[in-house]
């Protein structure tokens, strides 16, 4: 002790160069430390910034879509109040087509010249005019969304440059339509609306995604309805009120487990649980969502579990030693300080659900659904199994997209993190 | 220099204990008299506590009487905590923690089944070691207890409740303005205040205090001690004290605990002034150890 203490005092020890040298070495050892912290969150940094732009770049493209403008005449020879739902509107949309040009007379290139526009065309001119009947004997002039292979050749020369591939889709004659088209400004690039009000399509020009949102929204909606309080109520029973035993260690070691096994698997039990044995309806929501919820509830449960564990003792011994009965400890006290850690859990679970693809394709939600679902009984499909059909289809411009969905799936998981984040930041002021 | 310190801390002492007023001199041994139990609001008899491997408490047999300040004093870790925390059964949430014998609250064994550990607990308040306010508003923390009882019906009762405890513990004047904020962001002591009165809301029998006064200063530590020698006259009180000089200024009776074993246990004046066993004289003399 006193020998120790001279040394200190007379500086001996503090002032060797073997000490300065393991400074300097611990030194740069924390040093390097940090520099690896640096690198690591840089490189991942770098790689989400090239996926995001990758997508970006290729997705972008699907909000705006090529538009040709026609001045439609609402023939009433054609069409009246007697035939709103079976006149012949293609017709009407040819004969503006062939009014721009009208030396073309033959009859294959007459053809040519009406597939530039859009088999969707002549639906829309059905819901025109059944919306609003008195427009029958006027001219319009309204923008339909061009054929697809004409919306990529503006939006990148596919199919005129031979190096970008395409050869073939597009003949000679309909190219130079088109150049006088753009010189004369009847196409253009508009806003695509479409593909945020319409169902899925064969046609890429129509395909739209409000199907797929609307079926990942019942879906989502069922799955956190189911998942939520089960696994809150799970996290507080474990946690709070089941006796330690070997019952419970079981319990909880398969929980774990649960929330490890790959999602298909989950999938196949829904298929045969849910459609076969209770014999719901095949592709949707709401078998969807149960699927999705046996998924979720077991990240719930763990979060919530976590965050249970965080509330300090105290603050239940303090409730208890007020006369407060176990439950009303728990409830009132406890759940509270534990709810933004919980909800935290919950967003991570939806937004992994919300991504899920396998488990549905296994109970049918993988089906070609043009209507838009109403309800969770109603078939649909959901966002990221969209965009594995479109990702599947031929036609080049479900390229875009597919990239463009992508795109609206990632806002939806990065506002739902920022929720997260938010609604931690909110309640923990309160602790 | 070791003498000169002992005998001056055993002066302090005993000035100190000349200005506390005695209550007159009880013969009995504690607790094993069941003719005096009406005089006793707890009995403890022969309680032995055991965190799994640890033996908490040994075979201790102590008791709490009506109107009454006991205090209990002992090195650190010797189980005064474990003790109290007894008495509230709030050990019972302590995962493996095990207690046997028998603590009776006005005769009814607290841990059978005839009183319900809620009733209990709203019997027996108690004040914790480290402050722990609910992360609430002032205001609610104080009204917790009795809304949890339904003790009030109005918000004028409520107001009259939480205003009244905050005066009694001295705080209304420092949080007057703040009713409304956070309990947790006061500071320490005045934390520990809120938790007095928020035990106190309840209007318990007995009111146990685990060191209510380790994170006070020396005004606000006299306010508490004028305010437990006030609650004396309607409550029982368990106090938890490592100062010696605050035993001797708030209790009645002193109990010395040593490693889970209570070693005596007596008038304050008769403990500190002639104690009858070794160990204690040790203590209270700064020898220990
Ligand atoms: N929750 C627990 N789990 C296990 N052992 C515990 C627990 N609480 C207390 N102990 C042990 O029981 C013994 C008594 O602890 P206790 O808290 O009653 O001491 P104390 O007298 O209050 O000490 P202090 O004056 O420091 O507060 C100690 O040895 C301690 O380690
Ligand atoms: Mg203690």
């Amino acid at each position: 002790m006193t020998s120790r203490l001279e040394a200190a005092s007379s500086g001996s020890h503090w002032d060797t160069a073997a000490f300065k040298r393991r400074l300097r070495r611990r030194r740069s050892a924390e040093k390097r430390f940090k520099w690896y912290g640096i690198g690591a969150v840089l490189l991942g940094i770098f790689f989400v910034f090239m996926l995001f732009s990758s997508i970006a770049i290729n997705g972008v493209g699907a909000f705006w879509q090529t538009q040709i403008q026609l001045d439609i005449y609402f023939d009433p020879a054609e069409i009246s109040e007697a035939n709103l739902y079976s006149a012949n509107y293609g017709k009407l949309v040819k004969q503006a087509m062939y009014s721009q040009f009208p030396e073309v007379a033959k009859r294959k290139e007459k053809r040519q010249l009406s597939r530039m526009v859009s088999v969707g065309a002549d639906v829309m001119l059905q819901d025109l005019v059944t919306s609003d009947p008195s427009i029958i004997g006027t001219t319009q002039s309204l923008w339909f969304p061009i054929d697809d292979s004409f919306d990529m050749l503006y939006k990148n020369d596919f199919g005129r440059d031979p190096d970008k591939g395409g050869a073939g889709l597009i003949s000679k004659n309909q190219l130079g339509w088109f150049d006088t088209l753009v010189e004369k400004g009847k196409i253009e690039s508009r806003f695509n609306k479409r593909y945020f009000t319409a169902g899925d399509s064969r046609e890429p020009e129509l395909a739209g995604l409000r199907g797929a949102l609307m079926g990942s929204f019942f879906t989502i909606l069922v799955t956190l309805a189911i998942s939520f309080p089960v696994g809150v109520a799970a996290a507080c029973y474990l946690e709070e009120f089941a006796p330690r035993n070997k019952f419970t260690d079981f319990i909880e070691i398969n929980i774990n487990n649960l929330a490890a096994v790959p999602s298909v698997v989950f999938g196949i039990l829904g298929l045969a649980v849910f459609i076969n044995f209770f014999g719901l309806p095949r592709s949707v929501p709401l078998v969807g969502g149960l699927v999705l919820s046996l998924m979720t509830i077991p990240t719930i449960i763990i979060a919530g579990r976590a965050a249970l564990r965080a509330v300090p003792p105290s603050i239940r011994e303090g409730a208890l030693a007020l006369g407060a009965s176990k439950t009303q400890a728990v409830i009132q006290e406890v759940v509270p300080l534990a709810m933004p850690g919980m909800l935290t859990g919950t967003i991570i679970g939806i937004a992994q659900a919300l991504g899920e693809t396998a488990p549905l394709l296994m109970i049918g939600m993988v089906a070609f659904i043009v209507d838009v679902p109403g309800g969770p009984l109603d078939p649909s499909t959901v966002l990221p199994v969209q965009i594995f059909l479109w990702a599947d289809s031929p036609e080049r411009a479900f390229l875009e997209k597919t990239s463009g969905a992508i795109l609206i799936l990632l806002a939806f998981l990065i506002a739902m993190n920022i929720v997260a984040v938010i609604m931690r930041r909110r309640f923990e002021r309160r602790w | 220099m070791e003498n000169s310190t002992e005998t001056t801390n055993k002066e302090r002492i005993v000035t100190r204990l000349d200005d506390t007023i005695f209550q007159g001199r009880v013969s009995e041994s504690d607790g094993a008299d069941s003719n005096l139990s009406q005089k006793y609001r707890m009995t403890a008899k022969n309680v032995n506590v055991y965190y799994s491997e640890t033996h908490a408490i040994k075979n201790v047999s102590l008791s709490i009487r009506e109107n009454e300040v006991l205090s209990i004093i002992g090195p650190s870790g010797c189980g005064k905590s474990t003790f109290l925390r007894c008495l509230n059964r709030i050990n019972d949430i302590v995962v493996g923690c095990r207690i046997t014998g028998e603590i009776m609250l006005d005769g009814i064994d607290i841990n059978g089944g005839e009183l319900d550990v809620v009733e209990l607990r709203a019997r027996v308040g108690m004040v914790f070691q480290k402050p722990n306010p609910f992360p609430k508003s002032i205001y609610d923390n104080i009204a917790y207890g009795p809304r949890l009882h339904s003790m009030v019906n109005s918000r004028e009762e409520t107001d009259e409740v939480v205003y009244s405890c905050l005066r009694e513990v001295g705080l209304l004047s420092e949080v007057e303005d703040r009713i409304n904020k956070s309990g947790t962001e006061l500071s320490g002591g005045q934390q520990q205040r809120l938790c007095i009165a928020r035990a106190l809301a309840v209007k318990p029998d007995v009111i146990l205090m685990d060191e209510p006064c380790s994170a006070l200063d020396p005004i606000a530590t006299a306010k508490i001690e004028d305010l437990i020698d006030e609650l004396r006259t309607q409550y029982s009180i368990v106090i938890v004290t490592h100062s010696m000089q605050q035993a001797a200024r708030v209790s009645q009776r002193t109990a010395y605990f040593n490693l889970g074993d209570l070693i005596e246990v007596g008038d304050t004046g008769e403990v500190f002034t002639n104690p009858k066993h070794k160990l204690t004289e040790d203590y209270i003399t700064g020898r220990f150890g």
